[in-house]
């Protein structure tokens, strides 16, 4: 026992006979550093920081589970709908019937459109009702919220990063414009051939049918796309190459359904640009960067969530424009 | 390192003094990174689009042409406008339509019929798969612009025998899916002037037919519905379509008289005698696109 200890244990005994405690005549370093620390910082902030770490240990993954629930019942609602015959979503992702009413995908219809040439009443009516269905829940939200191949991709990259992890692989980044071009590029080919080129190769339609109707070659195709992510590029796919994604997020540049950056609680820590499938659409929260108290997040965000459920300071959340000010 | 990857705490750069400033030049390794960063970009240029034009080749090594659902476009055309959604596939109560895989190229997901499997029927009675298409690939009424060609048109709507006392008794098809042909006459048992006793195919067939007597709205497997004829006609017997096939006595080359089925112009080319055929291989085929030579 040092000595500061064993004078304080005689103190105590003394106390016990009924002297009155006093201030102590020397204090071991250790605990002179904690008083210090204590005499500069409130009580409030130690309590935020705390509750911080805390909000970093706990991993939630709310909103990435009602996805995936979303897209898989999606989904098997074609399989199940062929498959028992209940003729409640017919069809496949690239066209279907919902009850009777036509749905068509807006980058198939677009092929179909460019490559043919000509336009049926009952194309424009499914392709403007899933035109308006996405203007109002957010564009790409098709992209996490429906298609798929996302689904798959988003497994291959967790594969991708933990390989990461290991250092056995390294994330080669793609120049992003590669998207712009090659939307430009199957649009002028399906004009230019007269066939419908992109859904040759659609990840999002091979799926779909491959769900519905049984698996073929065509799966191949995705294998290979899969294996590509997984070893070279992360999401090489949804990021760089999708016509699809492009055109519904396009679509989504004036739809209310979105993700708002708060910037006030942020404490700029960048864990949301790590799950990011768009980490450019996040910019505004480098620390510096947010050019005003509440910045909505642009239409090429997927509205998944991933940054949702890890941010541990509630700066990102989802958001109905106008809503909160209606309620 | 990826852009997600990097501090978060960089700092706005220091705002821009007035007058054009060059830029530093990058270091050697970030020049490196950058070059590399272009190539890769060009390599998934290359390996995508390589992926989307090989779907040129099956159409330049165009094998057997596909016998497609009634109704459907010209080839060139029904690839164009077929959506890939496979709604036909779902309506068929045969479920005679297919969808094609990888080997067709741009042809992918594009519905086919393998007439010798399971033909087509009409058991649906009004062309279900017309019905469901939402583009318009399977069509009964060709928009204007879209060229006919010479001999593929019905000279009459086809009636279907199954409804010929109905008050619509024709399917509503102005042009055909192919013509049937008899293309190995030396195995047909009807020229060798045999009968046929059992099932059509085999046990094992899956194919499915729908047979009036038995159900007007069922169709069941061929395998349940075992024939017995003196003199082959099955071809004759279970052709849908009014007057499309009958078997009639022709000269061989020789002089001969003998019996043998001829198909007439209204066939539309649903491959029924095809699927029906007992002879290992079918003594008639569809031959699809086919038009009607007089």
């Amino acid at each position: 026992m040092n000595t500061i200890l064993k004078r304080r244990f005689l103190e105590q005994i003394l106390a016990m006979f009924g002297r009155e405690p006093k201030k102590p005549v020397q204090i071991s370093a250790p605990a002179q550093e904690i008083h210090l620390y204590k005499r500069t910082t409130n009580k409030e902030k130690l309590q935020a920081a705390a509750a911080h770490a805390e909000a970093h240990m706990s991993t939630s993954h709310k909103w990435r589970n009602r996805r995936w629930a979303v897209l898989i019942a999606a989904n098997l609602l074609f399989v199940v709908s062929f498959y028992f015959d209940i003729q409640i979503l017919e069809g496949a992702l690239t066209g279907s019937r919902f009850i009777g009413f036509h749905l068509i995908d807006l980058n198939s219809a677009l092929q179909v459109m460019l490559a043919h040439k000509h336009i049926i009443t009952n194309l424009v009516i499914g392709t403007a009702t899933v035109f308006v269905f996405w203007l109002i829940f957010g564009g790409r939200s098709f992209c996490s919220w429906v298609c798929p191949y996302h689904l798959l991709a988003e497994w291959a990259e967790k594969v991708h990063l933990w390989l990461v992890k290991k250092k056995l692989v390294v994330d080669q980044p793609i120049d992003r414009r590669l998207r712009t071009v090659f939307w430009l590029v199957f649009a002028l080919l399906a004009i230019a051939t007269g066939y419908t080129v992109y859904e040759a190769i659609s990840p999002t339609g091979i799926v779909s049918r491959a769900l519905i109707y049984g698996p073929g070659l065509a799966l191949l195709w995705v294998l290979a796309m899969l294996v590509f992510e997984v070893f070279f590029v992360r999401r090489a796919w949804c990021r760089y190459a999708c016509p699809i994604g492009l055109t519904y997020g396009v679509v989504g540049i004036f739809s209310p359904v979105r993700i708002k950056y708060t910037l006030e609680g942020c404490f700029h820590e960048g864990n949301c640009r790590k799950v990011c499938l768009v980490p450019h659409v996040l910019d505004t929260v480098i620390k510096g960067r947010a050019v005003h108290t509440e910045v909505p997040i642009g239409p090429d965000c997927t509205r998944c969530g991933l940054c949702v459920d890890v941010c541990p300071t509630g700066s990102l959340t989802y958001d109905v424009k106008g809503l909160s000010k209606l309620l | 390192m990826s852009e997600a990857d990097k501090p978060d705490d960089e700092q706005l750069p220091p705002a821009k003094p007035a007058g054009k400033v060059k830029p530093p030049p990058l270091s050697l390794s970030k020049r490196q990174a950058l070059r590399r960063k272009f190539l890769r970009t060009v390599l998934l240029t290359g390996g995508v689009l390589g992926a989307a034009l090989s779907g040129y080749l099956p159409m330049v090594y165009a094998r057997r042409q596909r016998l497609r659902p009634p109704g459907a476009l010209e080839e060139k055309d029904f690839l164009a406008s077929c959506i890939k959604c496979g709604q036909c596939v779902q309506v068929c109560p045969v479920q005679a339509i297919k969808l094609a895989d990888l080997v067709d190229g741009f042809g992918v997901g594009v519905p086919y019929i393998d007439a010798r499997d399971q033909a087509c029927d009409f058991s649906c009675d009004a062309v279900q798969c017309i019905l469901a298409c939402p583009t318009g690939a399977l069509t009964y009424a060709k928009p204007a612009f879209l060229p006919v060609r010479q001999g593929t048109q019905l000279a009459a709507k086809p009636i279907l025998l199954a409804k010929e006392k109905d008050a619509e008794p024709t399917l509503n098809l102005k042009e055909r899916m192919g013509v049937a042909r008899l293309t190995r006459p030396e195995l047909c048992l009807a020229i060798k002037g045999k009968g046929f006793k059992g099932q059509a195919r085999g046990a094992d067939f899956k194919g499915q037919m729908r047979y009036m007597q038995v159900d007007r709205w069922k169709p069941i497997p061929i395998a349940e519905h075992p024939y017995d004829v003196a003199e082959c006609d099955l071809c004759v017997r279970e052709c849908p379509v009014k007057g499309a096939i009958s078997i009639e006595t022709v000269y061989a080359p020789d002089g001969t008289q003998r019996k043998s089925p001829v198909v007439h112009e209204p066939c539309v080319g649903c491959g029924v005698c095809e699927m029906i055929c007992p002879t290992e291989r079918a003594s008639i085929e569809i031959v699809p696109r086919e038009v009607w030579r007089t």
